[in-house]
């Protein structure tokens, strides 16, 4: 298949995940990952999803998806009741973070997390020469009407990872549509990992 | 709201009896009926295959015409805009199975109709149904109609409940189930609500013990009452002041017990309608089956084939009779089953009525929902 028109981060986690796997997306948005896992990797996908609209797509899509926040919304799966949990670009805009994480890798065997990273050298400079909260391409929005929560960089994430025992499988960094192999807290501007409990 | 050229030309009634003595159909409550009829309408063509059934379940006050114009009327059925050509449930793929349940007034057997032990209407000798006893006399239709299994089965409100009860009853002959602003089991406050009704028919003189079918009166006054407060929680707080506001009927205040708000006169003018099309005991029989209905639990999926079967679960933010927390309830019991499930809360101003007026937002869900469970992922995007 062609990878052309697909972004670089669901591009990355399309290929972290095993044919037939059963996978649940966070935050699933307008269900274009879970499209792509489902009809070419034959992947079993269900996705959670508070927006209404995105809700709508994804059905069009002939996907699963259930109306809810994520913060509330793992609570009835049994443990490791999916191979793989999504959290791609939705870990920032949960309420309690952490107990998100905890509940993914208690529903999955495996957790495939994706977040923009405030450690990136624009975001840097904006803060130290310029005074102001950084905007940057991962980080588009303004103070007023930012949703993102939680505001972390790839150092932050390591460490809580190693505080919590959560072992990390694979690492990949990127700046737009680029990998970023040196410094990534510095260069990458999105992180995705992929981990266990 | 219903364009006649997309809707199905005539469509006919029609009837099956069965469960003829020595057969009757054992019920929940260890009675037996039989002979049993059931009304029932079908529209579209049935496949080869057999593939393409819908049951569609109505509501409380619902009948088999679901769709499409009875010869003579301008009226279409009560889901005219979700079912027909090219609709939501799409007549020219589907086959759709509408039937009006057992203790119905609408052409299936009730307690209005003929006891064959002493030839005159039931009345209160009509054994108490079930939500379960329901489902099971359109297992039998099913049948007839040579259908192995259904393709979905849908409804809103009690017809919802109808679908929630053919997964936990009959799973291997359900593929995927459309519950609509419905529940796994009564609240309090809903068969309170249920209670106040069947109590305003049972305060009207007329009422008799349910034996009034061949006197001057029946208790259309109660059943006036009982409905009118049906409608009250069949609308939303901000559906009714869309509605009426306080706007009254005549340009002052009357000062007296007339009708002057708006509202009032709504109210009464549903009510005395209802009358004139339901059978008083009807309301108490199938008011009481739905306070009976719990698939709460383990028993919406109990046996290891339901999980299987594809859900599509919608509720209205506004519907304060089943409410979405309630309808989440649902949701929950599949997510423990891992099973294959969307679930959307329409945001909607209707109240529990949305189910049958969110025709735009139902036919999204629906249509493709309907569609991949039928084509798989082939045929869609």
């Amino acid at each position: 298949m062609s990878f052309d028109p697909i972004s670089l981060d669901h591009r990355i986690i399309y290929q972290l995940i095993a044919p037939g796997a059963r996978v649940l997306d966070l935050g699933c948005g307008d269900g274009e990952l879970m499209y792509l896992l489902a009809k070419d990797k034959n992947v079993k996908v269900q996705g959670i999803e508070i927006d209404e609209e995105a809700i709508y797509k994804c059905v069009a899509r002939g996907l699963s998806v259930f109306h809810g926040d994520i913060d509330s919304g793992l609570k009835e799966y049994p443990d490791d009741s999916f191979d793989y949990v999504i959290l791609n670009q939705a870990m920032q805009q949960a309420k309690k973070a952490d107990f998100v994480i905890t509940e993914a890798l208690r529903v999955g065997k495996k957790l495939i997390i994706g977040f923009p990273n405030f450690g990136h050298i624009n975001a840097r400079v904006s803060l130290f020469f310029r005074g102001k909260t950084p905007v940057t391409p991962s980080l588009p929005y303004r103070w007023y009407n930012t949703p993102n929560l939680h505001f972390l960089t790839i150092s932050d994430f390591k460490s809580y990872c190693a505080d919590r025992k959560i072992k990390i499988l694979e690492s990949r960094y990127l700046s737009g549509n680029r990998i970023v192999y040196i410094w990534p807290n510095l260069f990458a501007t999105d992180a995705i990992f992929e981990m266990t409990k | 709201m219903t364009d006649k050229k997309h809707s199905l030309d005539t469509v006919n009634i029609q009837y099956y009896t069965f469960a003829e003595h020595p057969n009757e159909l054992k019920l929940v409550s260890g009675k037996s009926l039989g002979p049993i009829t059931l009304a029932y309408e079908t529209y579209g063509e049935l496949n080869k295959e057999k593939s393409n059934a819908i049951l569609v379940g109505h509501a409380l006050s619902g009948d088999a015409h679901a769709a499409g114009f009875h010869k003579g009327d301008k009226n279409p059925g009560w889901w005219d805009g979700l079912i027909g050509p090219q609709k939501a449930i799409d007549t020219d793929k589907y086959f759709v199975i509408c039937s009006n349940v057992i203790g119905g007034c609408k052409g299936s057997t009730g307690p209005a109709s003929i006891n064959p032990k002493t030839s005159k209407p039931y009345g209160l000798d009509f054994p108490i149904i079930t939500i379960e006893d329901m489902v099971r006399a359109e297992k039998y239709l099913i049948d007839h109609l040579g259908i192995k299994r259904l393709l979905s089965v849908i409804g809103g409100s009690m017809g919802g409940m109808q679908a929630l009860q053919w997964v936990a009853l009959y799973p291997d002959h359900v593929q995927s189930a459309i519950p609509i602003a419905t529940a796994l089991k009564h609240s309090p406050q809903q068969i309170a609500f249920d209670e106040v009704g069947r109590q305003a028919v049972m305060a009207d003189p007329t009422w008799n013990k349910g034996d009034y079918y061949d006197k001057p009166d029946k208790p259309e006054k109660g059943l006036a009452v009982a409905r009118m407060i049906g409608h009250i929680t069949y609308m939303s707080d901000t559906s009714m002041e869309e509605k009426f506001s306080r706007r009254l009927k005549d340009k002052d205040y009357n000062f007296d017990f007339t009708a002057d708000f708006e509202v009032e006169g709504y109210l009464r003018y549903r009510g005395d309608n209802f009358v004139k099309r339901f059978d008083p005991n009807s309301y108490l029989y199938i008011t009481k089956a739905m306070d009976y209905f719990d698939v709460s639990g383990e028993k919406l999926i109990s046996k290891a084939k339901a999980s299987s079967v594809r859900f599509l679960v919608i509720a209205f933010k506004s519907d304060w009779l089943y409410p979405p927390y309630q309808v989440q309830d649902i949701v929950r019991q599949l997510k423990i089953k891992g099973c294959d499930a969307t679930y959307c809360e329409v945001k909607s101003t209707y109240g529990h009525d949305a189910f049958l007026l969110e025709i735009e937002e139902e036919t999204h869900l629906i249509k493709h929902f309907l569609n991949k469970t039928f084509h798989g992922y082939n045929v869609v995007r």
